[in-house]
């Protein structure tokens, strides 16, 4: 057992990705500003003097070029790490991703897989203004032959990397904007993270969050602003987006009978609206109130810091709407 | 709006029944709950109850006519009632059986699996009173009224396997959660046995009364002068009931147990307790119990005479907060005026919630059960 160390989630991310440049030799880094600037959110910092131009590669802005050379690299039988800057900038990509990486395993019948990781920013809270502060999990986890991974804590990003890339599919790794600064503990889970799988954040039992990324610490407040009212709220960390773990939020839905899904998506045609649907197909005699969602409120996401908070699904929200499912409105 | 108001099935086998008698006329307001019509039945006549707040326009059958279940009896107007019914949680009345009620009241908003709990523990959801989002019902109303809280799923399973496991949900719970007290008595029952024996000789086989009958009798009037027995207990509070139900421990032949409640018990007379008796245990053993009898006791007698048991130690339904039981009414030796003398004795034992009442109180209570059927003609 080592000593628990205190580091931040961007050098999780960055060791996660270490671990892997020296673990095996077919993988490298490639994606804009990776290189000589260290990665736009300083992930790649340093990597590029430790293993020099081949493996940690700049590339030019064109994500499609990019992102479609790294599916390339993969079925040539390297294991590509690619980063995109922000989701937002993935959707001039998303041709590569969603007509190539994603259904060439499926057309050459198992003959092709393309184990590629694909690495980008998502959501707001760091005043990036509209184009950079989306959440578009819910595009992704929508296609077949895709994987999808939000690591939330520490350990999971320090751990999601040699998960994905043991992965023989396409995995998309979205990494929150507004978690690169957060500081924890790292534990020795972080070597037995698996790829597939929701994880219970928080035991509780009078109410389910489900949530995952940037959003789970929004739960956490508002977990423990409602333990003052001796209301126990259950935490369900989805981490995988696609496949969703239906079991583990069904199991918790079962014993608290209430849910509110917390997505930073928007509300229609989200992520929260298949996790709603799935639980109302398969609990819907355990349900003792209609489950409800706080998601981002249905406006590109503003610039102002005020706005910005007030689009986004804050504990506040989280709190009101747990308390009006238990029957006690304010 | 015009809603029809139809015959409902009051009973499982009911076909058809005669009106009798109608206790509204056209213009006449009627709330959720009232008593609209008299129906004579198989098993009597029968108080009908209407399930929407509305005018009466029309009565479509006169009384003397009889006719099949599900036949429209009257046309209501709906449209200038109230939207919000008042819920009448009154067990005592005989609400009209759950399929036919819900064909015509509005929509109940209750949780689903609230609904599925109120299934399996046979409770009346048109009783409760939802504190859950806009006043829905949720499982935890029909919880704290019902014999099982915990959510155990072996409830759901069938038949005998579902009693068991709710019999073992409701008596793991109140071994749990209520703190017991037991008290026996010796009571001697000599006149209330020879009142019987000369009572039965007198009348037709069909009116002849039996022993438990006078001990119900005798439980609910002693309920009614004594606070602490006859209620439930809820949320750390007593709530002492205004009318009592004693419920009737009845064994089943396929194993397991029900206690349906004899509705106002303490102010019918014997004939109309036998009756009830007769007619609870006949529908207990055919499984044609209402969900409202099941769920009305206040508090329960067990009565394990025919078993030749001499004591019982009777646990506590929850809610309710007290049980009485009785053995064996044997001959057994007994000193009267200093002389051993052959009596009718029947151990009277009580279980009670020490959170409501103390040992005191409970010998009193018994004392009074016992000193009422010293005088069984009075009752």
């Amino acid at each position: 057992m080592t000593t628990p160390l205190r580091i931040t989630y961007r050098e999780a991310v960055k060791q996660g990705i270490r671990e892997a440049l020296l673990a095996d030799p077919r993988v490298f880094l490639m994606g804009e500003d990776v290189g000589k600037y260290g990665g736009c959110f300083a992930v790649s910092k340093g990597l590029l003097d430790e293993f020099g131009a081949e493996r940690i590669r700049d590339t030019p802005l064109s994500e499609s070029a990019f992102v479609g050379a790294g599916i390339g690299a993969a079925l040539g039988g390297l294991r590509p790490i690619i980063e995109v800057m922000t989701v937002n900038f993935s959707l001039l990509a998303l041709d590569q991703i969603v007509n190539t990486a994603a259904t060439l395993c499926h057309m050459s019948g198992g003959q092709f897989p393309v184990p590629v990781v694909i690495r980008m920013a998502t959501g707001a809270g760091r005043q990036l203004a509209a184009q950079h502060s989306h959440s578009f999990e819910a595009w992704y986890a929508h296609v077949p032959g895709l994987r999808v991974v939000e690591p939330a804590t520490i350990d999971d990003a320090r751990g999601i990397m040699r998960a994905a890339l043991a992965s023989p599919d396409p995995v998309i790794v979205f990494e929150p904007i507004s978690l690169y600064n957060m500081e924890g503990e790292l534990t020795d889970a972080a070597a037995q993270v698996r790829l597939e799988g929701a994880r219970v954040h928080r035991i509780g039992s009078s109410v389910t969050l489900v949530t995952y990324g940037a959003s789970l610490w929004r739960c956490v407040a508002a977990a423990e602003v409602l333990a003052q009212d001796r209301i126990e709220a259950e935490i369900v960390d989805l981490r995988s987006l696609r496949p969703l773990d239906d079991a583990t939020v069904l199991s918790s839905v079962r014993k608290t009978r209430r849910v509110v899904i917390v997505d930073e998506g928007w509300r229609t045609c989200s992520l929260a609206a298949e996790i709603g649907q799935r639980i109302v197909e398969q609990a819907f005699y355990d349900l003792d109130a209609p489950i409800a969602r706080v998601c981002t409120e249905e406006v590109p996401i503003p610039y102002p810091k005020h706005l910005e908070d007030a689009a986004l699904p804050g504990p506040e929200r989280i709190v009101a709407t747990v308390r009006r499912l238990l029957g006690h409105a304010d | 709006m015009q809603t029809e108001f139809r015959l409902p099935a009051l009973g499982a086998d009911m076909e058809a029944g005669t009106l009798v008698e109608w206790h509204v006329a056209p213009g006449d307001r009627c709330k959720r709950g009232d008593v609209v019509a008299v129906v004579e039945t198989d098993k009597g006549a029968i108080d009908v109850e209407v399930f929407v707040d509305g005018i009466v326009r029309e009565l479509l059958v006169p009384p003397g006519t009889r006719v099949p279940v599900g036949t429209v009896l009257a046309l209501l107007d709906t449209e200038a009632a109230a939207p919000a019914p008042e819920k009448v949680p009154t067990p005592s009345r005989t609400p009209a059986e759950e399929g036919a009620a819900e064909a015509i009241q509005p929509r109940v908003k209750i949780s689903p699996a609230a609904r599925k709990r109120a299934l399996e523990m046979h409770v009346d959801v048109a009783s409760l009173r939802g504190t859950g989002p806009e006043g829905a019902i949720t499982l935890q109303d029909v919880e704290r009224v019902g014999p099982s809280p915990q959510p155990s799923p072996a409830v759901a399973a069938e038949g005998a396997a579902g009693m068991r496991a709710a019999i073992a949900a409701a008596m793991s719970r109140s071994k749990r959660e209520i703190p017991h007290y037991y008290l026996a008595t010796t009571v001697d029952v000599t006149p209330a046995v020879e009142w019987l024996a000369a009572h039965n000789a007198a009348v037709p086989v069909t009116e002849r009364l039996l022993l438990p009958v006078l001990l119900v009798k005798a439980v609910a009037l002693a309920c009614r002068e004594q606070a602490g027995f006859s209620g439930f207990y809820r949320e750390a509070k007593y709530e002492r009931t205004p009318v009592v139900h004693v419920g009737v421990a009845v064994a089943l032949r396929g194993g397991g147990l029900v206690a349906p409640a004899l509705a106002d018990t303490a102010t019918r007379s014997l004939p109309e307790l036998m009756d009830g008796f007769r007619d609870l245990v006949t529908r207990a053993r055919a499984g044609r119990l209402r969900a409202s009898e099941l769920a009305a006791p206040t508090i329960i007698l067990t009565s394990l005479g025919e078993a030749s048991v001499e004591t019982v130690l009777p646990i506590i339904q929850p809610p309710q907060v007290a049980i009485v039981g009785a053995g064996e009414a044997a001959v057994r030796p007994w000193i009267v005026d200093g002389n051993v003398v052959p009596r009718h004795l029947l151990t009277l034992s009580l279980g009670a919630d020490h959170r409501v009442t103390d040992g005191r109180l409970g010998a009193h209570f018994l004392a009074r059960i016992a000193a009422l059927l010293a005088d069984p003609a009075a009752l």
